[in-house]
């Protein structure tokens, strides 16, 4: 199989588990979204130090990129990668980050340490978030 | 030193979002066993996509940039701590962005 083979399973897997199994439903939270963006961003920023300085390298044979870079830096953009890393690590990242979220949220329901519930942010924290109020 | 530069990425990881348990009272670490029954799954599935990548050469990790401390004869050290440490930090932006959102989640009060 190849990567983004392996990839679309997980996502699968994910969607049922958010759906169908623990019914959680947390893809559908404007929370969930912002929070990911958030991940995503720092996603790209680590997962580009591990595959920029070739810490972890791929086999070209199972990417959608076709390039070999095995000893030699991927492009920041192009061939199948987004800031070094192949294109496939955002859909290995989504997955993984879906189960942790949907499970998380599932075992508070299900009364798991739901309490204390995060916040509220400290005092000097700007009351309409950093970009005022809409 | 370069045997460090994976773990120095995770050390980051790790910081960063420790902050957000403390200064944002995410409380994520403070939820222990909650936090445990919702990690070991998440290892546990990740694990086994990263066993079979390593298996089957899907990628490979670099001698000199880690630290060559592989447990069950195919799993890096730095890839346990990852499928740990990522997760974590995923809770804490989730329950950090929650806390200045005010926002709940449905089924849970906030």
């Amino acid at each position: 199989m190849t990567y983004l083979q392996i990839a679309l399973i997980y996502i699968a897997i994910a969607l049922l588990l958010d759906f169908v199994i623990l019914k959680t439903y947390v893809l559908k939270l404007k929370l969930f979204w912002l929070s990911y963006s958030i991940v995503l961003f720092f996603q790209f920023l680590t997962n580009g130090v591990l595959t920029g300085f070739l810490i972890v390298t791929y086999n070209p044979e199972i990417l959608i990129g076709s390039g070999e870079y095995l000893t030699n830096r991927p492009p920041l953009i192009g061939d199948g990668r987004l800031f070094f890393a192949p294109m496939e690590d955002v859909l290995f990242g989504f997955s993984m980050i879906v189960f942790t979220i949907s499970l998380w949220v599932y075992f508070g329901r299900r009364g798991i340490q739901k309490e204390p519930v995060s916040g509220p942010p400290p005092k000097w924290w700007p009351k309409g978030g950093w970009y005022g109020t809409k | 030193m370069g045997q460090f530069s994976y773990l120095g990425v995770l050390l980051f990881i790790f910081l960063a979002t420790f902050l957000l348990e403390v200064v944002l009272k995410a409380r994520v670490w403070q939820k222990f066993r909650r936090l445990f029954l919702t990690i070991v799954p998440v290892v546990l599935a990740m694990t086994l996509w990263d066993w079979y990548a390593i298996i089957n050469d899907h990628w490979y990790f670099n001698d000199v940039l880690t630290s060559g401390l592989i447990i069950f004869n195919f799993l890096p050290i730095e890839e346990l701590l990852f499928f740990i440490f990522v997760p974590i930090a995923s809770l804490l932006t989730f329950e950090a962005v929650r806390s200045i959102k005010k926002e709940s989640v449905p089924g849970e009060k906030l």
